[in-house]
């Protein structure tokens, strides 16, 4: 159906969605999050759920505080070597379909301690990352901004074909292997099958 | 309070057979600190905490310090024979320091209201075992912080109650803080290295073809 035949129905009070259509924006519209945050990244997190920033406009104000009920992991902070398989557990106890927003430059890059021996250097190093946010720590607007991005992307995604959604096709995992804690490092240091290095070319 | 003198006096009149030395701190702070020796440690600072004049009653801080291995060189004027003439000359003297790790206390006195006295413990060297006394019998406030200066340091303090990692995880081998610590090597991926970042990020740029 071309859009121009679905908009003269819809002024006659017929509605015609795709299925699709109408499973994406029931999800869009109700992310609920885990209340999980690490460090201060996390107070701007909680600052774009209350009353001034409001992200209950978007169907997002429930914070679960258990992994088993939420949709999206807000990775709000730093993510340190000592946390991190913590962080991986968390996400692979929550339940398909389930998203990452990694907030601030600690959570896609280890920020100001990247060169330090405790900080991981992103947490896209261990789990699929949807959107990352930069700043240190990012401003309620930009929280808002990458939740806005997710939705999109939520809208977008297909329910069959072979690019469909991850949750749907079930040859992609869903769970994701743990980091063990070894003498000088975390054992492995990078799962390669969700992240490899850009190449660098200079 | 007494000047630092003073209490090294006391304490030495006090405890018999404890070596202590006061280090001189140059800075314009001028925070001079009472060096103590690793067997009297404990009964020093047991003396500094129960003295009715010095009461100090509360451990604000307890943090390590290392020094390597170093070669230190000193200005010395010596007196020589150019061109047959005495004449003073002035020489670099070097000389060799062993390495050692250290403990400093910073106690204070909540009911005189005094302080900081600054307390130092000195280990022998760098190597296993590097131990001092712990203080934490004395103060439960350097528990902690006792803790934290064995998982980054690696000292080991006889007598604390719970000798264990507190930042890193118990598996973890190496102390971070030691300055002759390298962090793993995860520099595979920098965008816009810099300095000491950039030097070890070359090594995982990809070979450049070297055209004839």
């Amino acid at each position: 159906m071309d859009d121009g035949l679905r908009n003269e129905l819809s002024k006659q009070g017929v509605v015609v969605v795709k299925l699709e259509e109408l499973y994406n924006w029931g999800r869009k519209n109700s992310v609920w999050p885990l209340s999980f945050g690490l460090a201060c990244c996390a107070i701007e997190m909680m600052a774009a759920s209350m009353a001034r920033y409001d992200l209950s406009r978007f169907g997002a104000e429930v914070f679960r505080p258990s992994p088993r009920q939420a949709d999206l992991m807000i990775v709000a902070g730093t993510v340190t070597k000592k946390m991190a398989p913590q962080v991986v557990r968390l996400y692979n106890q929550m339940p398909e379909p389930k998203y990452v927003i990694a907030m601030g430059a600690c959570a896609i890059s280890g920020g100001p301690f990247k060169q330090g021996y405790n900080v991981l250097k992103g947490i896209d190093r261990y789990i699929p990352v949807d959107v990352h946010i930069p700043g240190c720590p990012p401003r309620p607007e930009a929280l808002i901004h990458a939740f806005m991005t997710l939705q999109r992307k939520i809208d977008a995604q297909k329910l069959t074909g072979p690019d469909r959604a991850r949750h749907l096709n079930a040859e992609l995992p869903s769970e994701f292997p743990v980091p063990l804690f070894g003498e000088h490092d975390l054992v492995p240091t990078k799962n390669p099958n969700v992240w490899e290095p850009a190449v660098v070319v200079r | 309070m007494e000047t630092l003198e003073q209490i090294k006096a006391r304490a030495e009149a006090t405890v018999p057979g404890a070596q202590l030395s006061v280090v001189k701190n140059d800075s314009p702070c001028a925070q001079h600190s009472l060096l103590v020796d690793v067997e009297h440690a404990y009964v020093v600072a047991q003396f500094l905490r129960d003295d009715p004049q010095l009461r100090l009653d509360y451990c604000s801080n307890v943090t390590g310090v290392d020094f390597l291995d170093a070669e230190l060189s000193e200005k010395v004027k010596v007196k020589k024979v150019v061109d047959g003439v005495e004449k003073e000359v002035e020489e670099v003297k070097k000389t060799k320091r062993a390495g050692y790790l250290e403990v400093v206390y910073h106690l204070y006195s909540m009911s005189l209201k005094h302080g900081p006295v600054i307390l130092r413990q000195r280990t022998p060297g760098r190597a296993d075992p590097v131990k001092v006394a712990s203080l934490t019998p004395l103060w439960r406030s350097a528990e902690f912080q006792e803790r934290e200066v064995f998982d980054l340091y690696g000292v080991l303090f006889d007598g604390h109650p719970d000798l264990r990692r507190i930042l890193m995880w118990d598996g973890f081998k190496d102390y971070p803080m030691r300055k002759d610590y390298r962090e793993p090597d995860d520099y595979e991926y920098e965008p816009t290295p810099h300095d000491e970042v950039l030097e070890k990020a070359k090594a995982h740029l990809p070979k450049q073809e070297v055209k004839a």
